[in-house]
């Protein structure tokens, strides 16, 4: 249940408002991202799945403001949104240029996989639902920047050195491999 | 029951958040196992990170977690990032020897 | 300083064999004025060294030592070692001038006899390798290093004789000398090892001392014995005596020049300077072993010498006998005598067979200049009257000839007369006296047979198919070692008493060692020795030169003056005489003794072989080939059935399970999740 620090308690009604509020923008939000998904999964032209893939992982990214990750939700949208989604339509562009007759996708092992995403999700859902979960009361808080960075550079240190590594040696093996090609008769 | 039902209903908790990022898995692996676009696939991946990383920071909010699940958030976003990169360049060039895309047409591997 | 020397003197000949055997074709004259340079330094050497040891050290023996190789430590007698040492006594320092004298002149000579053979240079390399391994025997100090030369020299030997080796006789000679030295040899080496097993320690001086102190071969004067016989055993080998001297007269086959050198004046006599050298240990009953055989073999090979024709053989028979003598002055005691008549008989020996290859060399130029191959150059009946063709020849031949037969005023004489003295104080000191009659016997038969040789060569009417003229003198660098080695087998040089060695310097310089085995064991000590020796010198003499006369008067009287026909008294003398021409069936009988009883026993075991051995086998292999069928039958239908039922079970397990690999990625992921589900409801 979320609450207010101790300081200035708010009544009752002041709580309840608030409560109300948080509880109808997190629907909005998951119904944002689920339809989104939803759409980008039943779709059958990948232009349009992907730009569904963006509304999903901006609502994903409001979801993320609601539970109070700011910074996280700001380098989701940074990454996903102008990132790799800007890269996905790339490739779709780069791929699929020449066929655009093609453009329109077709799925395959339709029945066994939507039994199995079926019962993939029902059994989350049960789990979920079901599991007594240790929670506490969340407290409100203001940035989470500055605890961030402090542990970044202090706990995460080598994670976080081994993670620049690694985006280093993706990117050289990306540019390697997408440029093979050309050395190629 | 029913004003427990509704009560839980204008609470959103740790529960929430979790169907949320399960009902996102479920379509992201729907996604993965029934598109024939490889790129389709990869979209269907990043869903399911998504998801993961819902569930990271759902539980850094209501458990004892803390900052830790959004550490680990982050860190996610990273490694989808470097993902993509290689995973479209890897896509190029099976686009370069195959000329498509299908997954279903890539199969030299049959026993 | 003169360790050091001799050093120089043992390795100048063996720098000499290096470098002629490697680079000897390329050098100018084949490089035989190296290698006769070579030795004539090392007999400058020797002879200074052995006036300087004489003069200034008389007494004592210079000896140095290195050790060669560490045996590491032996339990009980503690640390193992081989030294290379040198010892220069008396005894080697003479030896060590008689070898390299023989040694150079023998150099010398062969430049003319050699002349123009097709391995000229390897000739002087082998002797070079045979001068170094001879005055290694002379100068060591221990038995090891004396057997290792001991067998390089019996290599040297065996080169040399095969040196004509396109001639099937020679290099059966050749492997006939080698083998015959191998069964001295193993009996040389046991010895050898029964001192070492016993006393740790190969050196002379050390066993010696080791005896002396009363410390015998596993407690018992008999392996004492035993070790002295052994020892012995090489010089059987070397020196030719009975029952092995059957290879000496084969080896005439090598070139003359080596048939002096080796088998004539050193190698031989290495026999009786080991006997000497061993002298010390030799128990009473191993010298009298010793001194029977000298005595069996001086007479067999003086009778054998009379009936021969060929003039090498005659002369090697002689050196048999002549060997013997020494072996049996050693083994009575007579140990100055013995060694003496080595030295000189060394020079008038060595001066025969130059003399003899003198005369084969002229008479193969005659016989060639006749265009005549098939005459044999070296048969005495194809000789005589060579006197005045070759008058240097003939009268060195002459001095040499009277010094073998033991005529006053030679130096034959002088040490032949100390054997014979000796073998008479032996005959009175321990009653055998059959010794000293065999030792007179020989000296008649040696003066007869060595008169007949030199008669039928060189006096007399022209035999066989040559023309008297065409014989030549040989070239000067033949005939000056003659006279050198005629010169020396004159009194003088050995003592200025024409009738009595004794006083002189031989006699004080070489003085017979004291023996070191336990007294019940020992010999007649030196000083009852000379006595006996003294009162029994003047009779030695006298007869000695009347039993010599006799044997010349009676060989001229044959041969010169015909008064006794050579033919009726063979006749008469029937199996005698068959026996002696054919050296006593020595040969045969070891033909059928030993090289037939080797061939029967192969048979025997051939037989063996063929019928048990093979039998078995062939029985084993019949099983085998029972068994393996069976064995083939279950392999092919049970093993390999399972084999193949094996495999097609993967092959059809490897179809069913290829389905599954459709080759598409996303079927592999529905797997995966259904797996994975699966897997879920049955963990929790």
């Amino acid at each position: 249940m979320p609450g207010k620090p101790a300081n200035d308690k708010p009544t009752y009604d002041e709580a309840n408002r608030l409560m109300e509020l948080s509880a109808i923008l997190f629907y909005a939000f998951t119904v944002l991202t689920v339809g989104s998904a939803a759409y980008m999964v039943f779709s059958k032209n990948i232009v349009h799945a992907a730009f569904a893939l963006i509304f999903s992982l901006s609502g994903v990214a409001a979801l993320y403001v609601l539970l109070y990750a700011d910074f996280v939700a700001a380098t989701q949208i940074l990454v996903y949104v102008g990132g790799i989604l800007i890269l996905i339509l790339f490739g779709i562009m780069l791929t699929t240029l020449d066929f655009t007759e093609n453009l329109k996708t077709v799925t395959v092992n339709m029945l066994p996989a939507s039994l199995l995403s079926g019962a993939v999700a029902v059994l989350l859902l049960y789990v979920f639902f079901a599991a007594e979960w240790t929670t506490i009361v969340p407290a409100d808080r203001d940035g989470t920047m500055y605890d961030l960075g402090m542990m970044l550079m202090n706990e995460y240190l080598l994670p976080f050195q081994i993670a620049g590594v690694l985006l280093l040696v993706a990117i050289i093996g990306a540019l390697l491999m997408s440029t093979r090609h050309k050395n190629e008769p | 029951m029913e004003s427990t039902f509704l009560q839980w209903l204008a609470e959103p908790g740790l529960t929430h958040y979790l169907m949320v990022s399960a009902i996102l898995f479920s379509l992201g692996l729907l996604a993965v196992i029934s598109r024939k676009n490889v790129i389709m696939v990869l979209m269907g991946v990043e869903l399911i990170l998504n998801s993961a990383n819902l569930n990271f920071i759902a539980f850094s909010r209501f458990t004892e977690l803390a900052l830790d699940g959004q550490m680990i958030a982050l860190f996610v976003i990273i490694i989808a990032a470097a993902e993509a990169a290689v995973a479209l360049a890897i896509v190029l060039n099976i686009y370069n020897r195959f000329k498509t895309i299908n997954l279903n047409e890539i199969s030299l591997m049959k026993g | 300083m003169l360790i050091q020397l001799s050093l120089i003197i043992l390795l100048a000949p063996m720098l000499g064999f290096l470098v002629l055997i490697f680079a000897g074709k390329k050098l100018p004259r084949n490089g035989d004025w190296f290698a006769t340079g070579l030795i004539t330094l090392s007999f400058a050497l020797s002879l200074y060294l052995l006036i300087t040891k004489l003069t200034l050290h008389h007494g004592e023996a210079i000896t140095g030592t290195m050790t060669w190789v560490v045996l590491g430590n032996a339990a009980e007698a503690g640390s193992l070692t081989v030294p290379f040492g040198i010892m220069i006594d008396n005894l080697a320092a003479v030896m060590l001038v008689v070898v390299t004298l023989i040694s150079m002149l023998v150099h010398f000579f062969s430049v003319g006899y050699m002349h123009g053979d097709v391995r000229y240079s390897r000739y002087y390399a082998y002797l070079g390798l045979f001068s170094f391994s001879m005055l290694g025997i002379v100068l060591t100090d221990n038995l090891l290093m004396m057997y290792i030369f001991w067998e390089l020299v019996g290599i040297s030997s065996y080169l040399l004789i095969g040196h004509w080796y396109e001639k099937k006789s020679a290099s059966n000679a050749a492997n006939k000398a080698f083998i015959v030295n191998r069964i001295g040899d193993a009996g040389m080496f046991i010895g050898i090892m029964i001192l070492f097993a016993s006393f740790s320690t190969f050196a002379f001086g050390a066993i010696f001392d080791t005896v002396a102190a009363g410390n015998l071969p596993f407690n018992s004067t008999a392996w004492l014995t035993a070790a002295g016989v052994l020892i012995f055993c090489g010089a059987v080998g070397k020196s030719a005596q009975f029952p092995l001297h059957v290879w000496l007269p084969d080896a005439m086959e090598g070139p003359t020049p080596i048939s002096a050198l080796i088998h004539a004046a050193t190698m031989v006599a290495a026999g009786v300077y080991l006997v000497a050298r061993v002298f010390p240990i030799l128990t009473a009953d191993a010298l009298l072993i010793i001194a029977y055989i000298g005595a069996i073999t001086a007479l067999i090979a003086a009778t054998i010498a009379i009936t021969q024709f060929d003039i090498k053989k005659v002369l090697a028979y002689s050196t048999i006998s002549q060997l013997g003598y020494m072996i049996m002055g050693l083994g009575v005691g007579a140990y100055t005598a013995g060694f003496m008549h080595l030295v000189t008989h060394a020079s008038f020996k060595a001066g025969l067979f130059l003399g003899a290859g003198s005369v084969i060399y002229a008479m193969h130029n005659a016989l060639h200049k006749k265009n005549d191959h098939h005459t044999d150059a070296q048969d005495i009946r194809n000789m005589g009257g060579l006197k005045s063709r070759m008058p240097v020849t003939y009268w060195t031949f002459l001095i040499f000839t009277l010094a073998i037969s033991g005529i006053p005023l030679t130096s034959g004489f002088l040490s032949k007369d100390e054997i014979l003295a000796g073998t008479l104080a032996f005959g009175t000191l321990s009653g055998h006296w059959l010794l000293p009659i065999i030792g007179f016997a020989v000296a008649g038969l040696t003066a007869f047979y060595m008169f007949r040789l030199l008669i039928l060569t060189f006096h007399g009417k022209h035999a066989g198919t040559t023309s008297l003229d065409d014989v030549v003198e040989s070239p000067k660098v033949m005939t000056i070692p003659l006279m050198v080695l005629g010169a020396l087998s004159l009194f003088v040089f050995y003592s200025f008493n024409p009738f009595g060695a004794s006083s002189g310097w031989f006699f004080a310089a070489i003085e017979r060692p004291a023996s070191v085995v336990p007294a019940l064991m020992q010999p007649a000590t030196s000083a009852v020795f000379h006595d006996a020796v003294s009162s029994m010198h003047t009779l030695a003499m006298v007869l000695s030169i009347l039993i010599a006369a006799a044997g010349v008067l009676f060989a001229l009287a044959v041969y010169q003056w015909n008064k006794v026909s050579a033919d009726r008294m063979a006749s008469s003398l029937g199996f005698m005489y068959r026996g002696s021409l054919n050296k006593w069936y020595f040969d045969e009988m070891y033909g059928s003794v030993f090289v037939n009883g080797t061939i029967g026993i192969t048979k025997i075991l051939r037989w063996f072989d063929e019928n048990i051995v093979d039998g078995a086998v062939n029985g084993a292999a019949t099983v085998t080939s029972r068994i393996s069928v069976v064995s083939r039958w279950f392999d092919n239908t049970v093993v390999d059935g399972l084999v193949n039922l094996s495999a097609r079970l993967t092959e059809m397990t490897g179809t069913l399970l290829g389905k599954i690999q459709t080759g598409k990625v996303q079927t592999y992921f529905i797997y995966i999740v259904f797996s994975f589900i699966v897997l879920f409801f049955l963990f929790i």
